[in-house]
């Protein structure tokens, strides 16, 4: 028997969301107290790429578009955040990143509008210009945008009723994970919501969707502009952290970095969006010591993560295209039935896994 | 004026390049529907091939000739184990992989040879011509690329209009079943289309790397602007390429000589986005239903 308040979380996507939430948000400020200085820090690079990763995921697995534009919407955060944060604008770190996310919006509204017109190889093609354009508007306007040097801000400082001698890094961290957590928040709650069901229409089958009365360019506008309001509060906390943004830190390759990412956590799940940014935060580290220990020269360390994204590209299209999220769920299959063969009342419980999923499968099996 | 000139007769040379690319992409997309977005990475490499080789004492001849044979290769091999398997799976598929491959070739080429942009011979003098006592910016070079750029563009015409071998290029592309119902070797003629491709990407690699130094990523843009020049012509059409490639080598100049060269890229995307609004799949497509 299952108690009538755990019933209610279970039902409500809102509570469930909520519930999700606060479990995450006391694990992290707990995980937060006993990890070093450089740990806390990983752990902020980790909350705004997974801000990014997100985003992406909700994209290419809701609503069946690409973007490889993340990386420009990232450089439209973080610039809009430096700008904001910095004299004479001088707002503290919140606003701006709320600045932020407006900017990138306004961005993404046009850029998604236009989006939604194409399809597949051109929609790769065209966000792909994107990103490899908009960073060089920064030496356009070397005045504003402070050309390739870029911007730089003040460090963030912990609120004094943390107590004065509140870590740094702790409180870069803190900021990230909240940025993440609100991200987690809006995007459980939009993809189990109509808008999440019709981007899935649409991905499906659009003339079908159009057919059934859904307005097709508008809904994948909407997942576009989504998308770009993540990855721009991903680029708005990247500023927070690093204290700098410059058109360098914007190349194509991190839009490439981002897409391996998404690929490698599976396609429009949440959760394998923390396993992307999980990789992304500790892969060039492990690299690294990889070609300290065989003493390999510098360009085969510096090359070594970038090729490692390319066979993780490859090899997910070629081999498992779902994933690592898609694995282990498909272990977890696997492993079910033989669970609940020994306990009998487990296997009338709905496959749980499957409902929080949003990728194609796990929502026709979970919501006829 | 004279600016004006210095501009048109450099964007005609640069429009050839991107005419170049933009050929390498139109065939794989019309022989596969993949769009090749590891194209500049292959070219970026045979090119490296290429250096290496002028720069261990071969002649540019030879250079030249190892960057082509080593693109047919790479193309080859390139179709025949990592594409084929992606052919008939969603699209999305198909531009991750080409992706993923291009992250690798870039990170490869970065293990060998390193980061550092390296300059790279160019076949012919690059001072400018002389005529009436002013120097134009139009090269010797310059019109070794045009030429060039036109020969392939001509062989390939000829090869697929003229020859049976054409004939059973287009057969296996354009109707895979009836072709092999035909007896062509339909899986043969894909990998033969592949290596053409990225043979005449390894082309207009050799010709652009004077101008704009050699390292694993200064052929973005390059790349970016040869897709751009392939939607152009609608991605289906070789002449259509060879237009759009020229068109966006003037419109490209002008901005580059005008406005400054960093804004290029950025006007290449402004120039992509004002055609597909206006005609979704380029300007020499012919409209095509979509099915339920």
């Amino acid at each position: 028997m299952t108690s009538r308040p755990l019933v209610i979380v279970r039902e409500s996507t809102l509570l469930r969301s909520l519930a999700i939430v606060a479990v995450a948000g006391v694990v992290l400020i707990i995980v937060t107290d006993s990890l070093d200085s450089y740990r806390n820090l990983q752990l902020a690079y980790g909350g705004y790429y997974f801000c990014v990763l997100a985003g992406l995921t909700v994209l290419a697995g809701s609503s069946g578009q690409i973007s490889l534009g993340q990386g420009a919407f990232m450089a439209v955060g973080a610039y809009t955040f430096c700008k904001l944060n910095a004299a004479p604008v001088a707002w503290s770190v919140f606003p701006s990143l709320v600045g932020a996310v407006v900017a990138t919006v306004l961005v993404g509204i046009p850029v998604g509008a236009a989006a939604s017109r194409l399809r597949g190889p051109y929609l790769a093609g065209a966000t792909l210009a994107f990103a490899v354009g908009l960073p060089a508007l920064a030496d356009k306007f070397p005045a504003f945008l402070g050309g390739e040097n870029g911007l730089s801000v003040n460090p963030p400082t912990p609120p004094s009723w943390l107590g004065a001698n509140f870590p740094l890094e702790r409180w870069e961290a803190w900021i990230a994970c909240a940025g993440a957590l609100i991200v987690v928040f809006v995007l459980y709650n939009l993809t189990h919501s109509a808008i999440g069901r019709s981007w899935r229409a649409v991905r499906d089958d659009e003339i079908a969707a159009a057919l059934a009365g859904l307005r097709v360019g508008r809904r994948q506008t909407l997942a576009f502009v989504v998308s770009a309001a993540c990855a721009g509060l991903g680029g708005g906390l990247l500023a927070a952290v690093l204290q700098l943004t410059s058109p360098g830190a914007f190349p194509l390759q991190l839009s490439l970095t981002l897409l391996a990412g998404v690929v490698i956590g599976g396609l429009g799940s949440l959760i394998g969006a923390v396993w992307g940014a999980a990789l992304l935060v500790f892969l060039p580290n492990w690299t690294n010591d990889l070609a300290n220990s065989f003493s390999l020269s510098g360009n085969v360390s510096h090359n070594l993560p970038i090729a490692i994204y390319g066979v993780v590209l490859i090899g997910a299209m070629l081999v498992w295209p779902s994933g690592i999220q898609g694995g282990l769920r498909a272990i977890g299959r696997a492993v079910r039935p033989a669970v609940s063969g020994r306990s009998g009342p487990a296997a009338s419980e709905p496959p749980k896994e499957q409902a929080e999923s949003t990728t194609g499968e796990g929502v026709k099996a979970s919501r006829p | 004026m004279t600016k004006f000139i210095d501009l048109t007769l450099s964007g005609i040379s640069t429009g050839a390049i991107y005419a170049a690319v933009a050929l390498a992409l139109v065939l794989i997309w019309r022989s596969t529907r993949v769009v090749n977005f590891a194209q500049g990475a292959m070219l970026m490499f045979t090119t490296f091939i290429a250096s290496a080789v002028i720069n261990s004492g071969g002649s540019y001849v030879l250079g030249f000739v190892v960057a082509l044979c080593s693109g047919f290769v790479l193309g080859a091999i390139v179709e025949r184990v990592i594409v084929r398997p992606v052919e008939s799976a969603p699209p999305l598929n198909a531009v991750i992989l080409t992706l993923g491959l291009y992250t690798l070739i870039v990170a490869i080429a970065g293990m060998i040879w390193g980061n550092t942009p390296r300059s790279f011979p160019a076949a012919f003098s690059l001072h400018g011509y002389t005529v009436g006592g002013t120097t134009l910016l139009f090269t010797p070079n310059d019109t070794f690329i045009v030429l060039v750029v036109i020969a392939v563009a001509a062989a390939l015409a000829f090869l697929f209009r003229a020859t049976s071998l054409g004939l059973r290029m287009r057969g296996a592309a354009f109707a895979p079943e009836v072709a092999r119902l035909l007896g062509v070797r339909v899986g043969r003629m894909l990998t033969l289309g592949w290596a053409l491709a990225a043979m005449v990407g390894s082309l207009a690699g050799v010709l652009v790397a004077p101008s704009v130094f050699l390292g694993p990523n200064s052929f973005d843009p390059i790349l970016i602007i040869g897709f751009v020049a392939a939607v152009l012509g609608g991605l289906d059409s070789p002449p259509g390429a060879v237009v759009g490639g020229l068109v966006l080598g003037l419109a490209l100049s002008y901005v580059s000589g005008y406005e400054g060269s960093s804004l290029v890229p950025l006007a290449a995307l402004v120039i992509l986005v004002v055609v597909l609004m206006f005609r979704p799949t380029g300007l020499f497509s012919a409209t095509k239903e979509r099915r339920v």
